[in-house]
């Protein structure tokens, strides 16, 4: 430093920012006191909060399902795992067919365009059932016969179609004078694809992308419909038996606590990929 | 009568690097002060910082008599006061060429939609824009963008005119085209603050030129002296290098 010390002027301007941010902290502070005093008293203060409490928040219920939720749930958690990694890899690959414009690959853009169109209008829960019922009956030498693996396999088929378009979306909003700067550097429509365009277009697709993958996360419970005696179907059988959902409450939070250090890691790179991108520029 | 925009002792760092230091400025209505230095002087960053884009670290800044550097001004009536220009056109590309032109004098001034579109199209109209004003930004060449963006600025009413650097993305034939309407603004009496690398224009058009280097004003007076007399040695050097 240069020997520069702030003036009286800026010592005094430095104070009212101070003083200002503290004001914003305040404000903010109390709203949320406030919104969240105000909703807890209406759901507790209504006339038949004790039944649902009863019903829903048993503290004994929760405690005594507690151990098998938690043994079930790493069955859902190892779906939605193995499952993640194929859906992403054939998202992209689908999305890429989409993007195609080889007229070698028109065969592929057109599977990719009826993949995506007919599978995102079968509902979740007829895969899995097609499938978990459906193949083991088939009696195909040399294939699983497990739910479980079918209804891995349902889920994959689904999101790959649905984690495809927000990929295909991503690279659509590449604006087009990259495209046109990589070819004129000398690279292929693959090689722009895999190197300029992609590498932009995931950046911007991973909010959707995240949202997706939580709405997978949950959507393992459909797993229980083939039999798989996933965390849902536990906390259910819980509550056929002993007329009490907890278990079930219990369960959703298992998943919040899955998804939020999810979020906050996407949150993380993608505040990371601003600094690092656009540091002090505009 | 005081100066339109006053600035003095005007300091901004952005961590260990200071960026301006110890900036002294004086508008007064009518005036066209061109900022000259080489890329990383500082202009830039003078027109964000009297424009309230960017928090000060030091010094004051008085515009239409009072201050604005003051954190509890509310910045948006002091911008809609502004008009500003940038490099890269910065329109809006999802919106025609006359929505670009309405949105501020629509939601921030609460124009009726009839009196904004025809006040934007009787701009567009005087720049020759007027056939372009239903197409999209990027329809439009990159002199056509950078009027369109000049009539949004003018669309307000600003009493000053920030440009930072509107030309310098422009091939040189297009160049002109976009400088003709800043000298007509010029000379219809306009108040201008303008960064520029264009130093014919800078000497036919400002009342005043500062040379800014590293971060200061070191130099400041009327073209012909700036440009045909410099008083100190880094101002040569750099007109040497550019004219």
């Amino acid at each position: 430093m240069t020997g520069w010390t702030p003036s009286q002027h800026e010592l005094e301007r430095r104070r009212v920012r101070r003083r200002l941010r503290t004001r914003s902290v305040l404000i903010a502070t109390a709203m949320t006191i406030v919104v969240f005093v105000v909703l807890s008293l209406v759901v507790t203060g209504s006339p038949g909060w004790p039944q649902v409490q009863a019903l829903f928040f048993s503290w004994p219920d929760a405690r005594e399902a507690l151990p098998d939720i938690w043994d079930a749930i790493w069955l859902n958690i190892k779906m939605f795992l193995i499952a993640e990694v194929f859906i992403l890899v054939f998202g992209m690959l689908i999305a890429m067919a989409r993007v195609s414009r080889s007229p070698w690959l028109v065969p592929l853009r057109i599977v990719g365009v009826v993949y995506t169109d007919v599978i995102r209008g079968i509902p979740t829960l007829l895969l899995v059932y097609l499938l978990a019922f459906g193949m083991p009956a088939l009696h195909l030498q040399g294939l699983p016969n497990g739910a479980f693996f079918w209804a891995t396999v349902a889920l994959i088929i689904s999101y790959s179609a649905y984690v495809a378009e927000v990929f295909r979306s991503g690279i659509e909003s590449v604006h087009p004078s990259q495209w046109a700067s990589a070819q004129a550097l000398g690279l292929s429509r693959g090689q722009t694809l895999r190197h300029v365009v992609i590498p932009q277009a995931v950046r911007r697709v991973v909010p959707p992308l995240l949202n997706d993958f939580v709405s997978l996360q949950k959507d393992t419970a459909l797993a229980s419909v083939a039999g798989v005696f996933e965390a849902v179907f536990v906390a259910r059988d819980y509550g056929n038996y002993n007329f009490n959902y907890t278990p079930l409450v219990v369960v959703a939070c298992f998943f919040i606590v899955l998804t939020v250090p999810l979020a906050r890691l996407t949150d993380w790179l993608s505040a990371r990929y601003r600094r690092r991108e656009l540091a002090g520029a505009l | 009568m005081s100066a339109l925009l006053e600035v003095s002792g005007l300091r901004k760092s952005y961590g260990e690097k200071v960026v301006l230091d110890d900036i002294s400025l004086s508008v007064d209505t009518h005036d066209v002060i061109c900022l000259i230095g080489s890329s990383g002087s500082g202009k830039s960053t003078l027109l964000r910082c009297l424009n309230l884009l960017e928090d000060i670290d030091d010094g004051v800044i008085t515009f239409e008599g009072a201050e604005i550097s003051d954190p509890r001004v509310d910045a948006r009536r002091i911008r809609s006061r502004i008009g500003m220009v940038f490099q890269a056109y910065n329109l809006f590309p999802h919106l025609s060429v006359l929505d670009n032109c309405t949105l501020a004098p629509r939601k921030v001034q609460g124009v009726q939609r009839a009196d904004a579109e025809a006040r934007a199209l009787s701009l567009l109209e005087k720049f020759g824009l007027a056939d372009q004003a239903a197409k999209h930004p990027d329809r439009l060449s990159g002199g056509q963008q950078q009027r369109a963006a000049l009539v949004r600025a003018l669309c307000t009413h600003p009493t000053l005119l920030l440009l930072d650097e509107i030309t310098a993305a422009l091939d040189p034939e297009l160049v002109g085209e976009v400088l003709e309407i800043v000298r007509a603004e010029a000379e219809s009496g306009m108040t201008m603050v303008l960064a520029t690398h264009e130093m014919s224009f800078a000497r036919e058009v400002a009342t005043s030129v500062c040379f800014l280097s590293e971060g200061r004003i070191l130099e400041q007076g009327p073209p012909a002296e700036i440009f045909s007399d410099p008083r100190e040695e880094r101002t040569r050097q750099f007109l040497r290098r550019v004219l």
